[in-house]
């Protein structure tokens, strides 16, 4: 699989805070990346480092072989990287219907009514409610409308910042199998952040570990599952020992 | 006061209304674009009653050709002046900018008094002293054109921001920064969007209000009456500016029958504080709240 983006020491700050301590990872074609850490690891500043709304000190973000640190973030949605924001961030006061065709901003208006269709497609809840306000959408309806509003630009590579955050189980799983869907259907890359471990281990391919702004680890998504530390940190299962024995003494965090 | 005298007075209040009501636009335009207020939304008016004098009185024009220079100037002025002040201002704390508005306004003032003098001065028209009767009320045409002019640009507005991409994309941008920007919305063209749409209704009000007012470097103080506007409208909608801007006018002007003088002037503030008082977002405040 070839190269779509590689990240190489990477140093982002946030005032003084160094929220990434130079990062290397790479995004294959055709993936789907989960990124695993817990809060504060840096996981969503990589996002926002690589679609450009966070501009790194240091280090390279390369998309296509194109060097893309610095561009600014309207720039870098014309590439082909669509970021799914943290949080939804629909436009709240627009119709569903202006949101999508906000997604298709970077294209011409003629391209778009395919990827509408397709949006709609894959989430009939948005086509009942194509004309109401999008702030008076459900949370999960919300998620679909940020999720479809990406796909407009029929990107290369997309970037979703958790999906799955204050979503019902019910609803964990449709994305889930949503995320699946436009990996294997339209070939669409993934890099995919969650705190819902179980769930980003699951549709993955492939993993990396984040912990205080530095990657500790990464492997195949099977691997990574299978992992005692990440199991433990990442998946709540702790191995009882004989005794009982408080396993917290040992490795807590690497360092 | 009769039936008649009472649409007379009416009459002459919306129209005054109506160019508070297309200031009160660009400030909103502004506001909601960048999210500072631009003290100087007032001044560019007078700068485009300026302009106006010069294509109609000095160059010659006719009245509609002048009209449609005016803006289009106005427009460039407006987006010039984006480019140069504002831009370089991005990332600074609000207030900076806000106090770079009202300096502007100052800046914009001395230089028409610089360019076109103090004395003032009143631009040829279509309209002066037509009058269209209706039994026993009089409508000035200057009157009908400003009411008639409001309404066009307004449907121009709505249908701009409804059904053109670009205009939807200024709304986007304005509710949602970082949702625009991930989608490939240029913040900077909004914002400069923004200010050269403001100033060419901004030179739009001037042309409308030139028949009714004399031209001088202080007739942009009415901008403050037009912020007031803003504020009752809720800042955040452009409907609202409009309304409040058309209701001020009328107000003021029945508050001038009405009221000692002292009082009518304030009429205009005393309605805002009121509004303030009872609806703190203004009237017509967006549902939407901006998290932080």
């Amino acid at each position: 699989m070839a190269e779509l983006l590689s990240v190489q020491n990477v140093e982002t700050l946030y005032g003084p805070i160094m929220a990434l301590r130079g990062v290397s990872m790479q995004v294959r074609e055709g993936q789907i990346l989960a990124l695993l850490g817990a809060n504060g690891a840096g996981k969503s500043t990589l996002l926002k480092t690589i679609s450009g709304t966070m501009v790194p000190k240091k280090g390279r973000v390369e998309f296509q072989g194109k060097s893309i640190a610095g561009t600014p973030p309207h720039q870098i949605a014309r590439l082909g990287i669509a970021q799914v924001p943290e949080g939804r961030e629909v436009f709240a006061l627009l119709t569903t219907e202006q949101n999508l065709h906000m997604g298709g901003y970077v294209r011409e208006r003629a391209d778009i009514a395919e990827s509408l269709r397709r949006v709609y497609a894959l989430f009939p809840a948005l086509y009942v409610k194509r004309a109401s306000q999008a702030g008076y959408l459900s949370g999960g309806q919300q998620q679909m409308l940020a999720i479809g509003r990406a796909m407009m630009s029929s990107p290369r590579l997309m970037l979703l910042d958790e999906p799955s955050l204050g979503l019902s189980p019910q609803l964990v799983s449709e994305i889930a199998e949503t995320i699946v869907k436009l990996n294997r259907e339209q070939g669409v890359t993934i890099m995919l952040v969650e705190q819902n471990a179980r769930m980003a281990l699951d549709v993955a391919d492939y993993g990396y570990v984040l912990e205080n702004g530095r990657i500790v680890m990464e492997n195949t998504a099977k691997n990574l599952s299978d992992a005692t530390d990440i199991k433990e940190f990442y998946l709540g299962m702790k191995e009882q020992g004989v005794r009982g024995r408080r396993r917290w003494k040992q490795r807590k965090t690497w360092r | 006061m009769d039936g008649a005298q009472f649409l007379q007075v009416l009459i002459i209040g919306l129209s005054q209304g109506c160019v508070y009501g297309l200031i009160a636009l660009g400030f909103v335009l502004i506001y909601k674009a960048t999210e500072v207020v631009n003290f100087a939304q007032g001044d560019l008016m007078m700068i485009g009653m300026f302009i106006a004098f010069t294509f109609l009185n000095v160059l010659g024009m006719p009245y509609w050709l002048g009209l449609m220079c005016t803006c289009a100037s106005m427009a460039l002025i407006g987006a010039l002046l984006e480019r140069a002040l504002i831009r370089p201002m991005i990332g600074e704390p609000t207030f900076a900018v806000l106090m770079l508005t009202v300096g502007l306004g100052f800046i914009l003032r001395s230089f028409a008094g610089s360019v076109w003098g103090a004395d003032p001065k009143s631009i040829h028209n279509p309209f002066s002293g037509e009058v269209l009767r209706l039994g026993e009320v009089f409508l000035g045409f200057e009157n009908i054109a400003v009411m008639v002019g409001t309404a066009l640009v307004c449907i121009a507005l709505g249908l701009y921001f409804r059904y053109a991409r670009i205009g939807v994309s200024m709304q986007a941008a304005s509710q949602n920064q970082l949702a625009a920007v991930l989608v490939g919305i240029s913040v900077n063209r909004v914002t400069l969007l923004a200010w050269a749409l403001s100033a060419g209704i901004a030179g739009f009000a001037g042309v409308m209000l030139a028949p009714v007012s004399l031209i001088d470097p202080q007739v942009g103080f009415i901008g403050i009456k037009a912020f007031a506007a803003a504020i009752i409208g809720g800042l955040g909608s452009l409907p609202g500016a409009l309304i409040a801007g058309i209701a001020i006018g009328v107000i003021e002007q029945f508050a001038q029958i009405t009221l000692p003088t002292s009082l009518a002037t304030a009429s205009p503030y005393l309605v805002m504080l009121i509004i303030l008082i009872v609806r703190p977002g203004g009237l017509f405040a967006s549902v939407q709240r901006k998290r932080v």
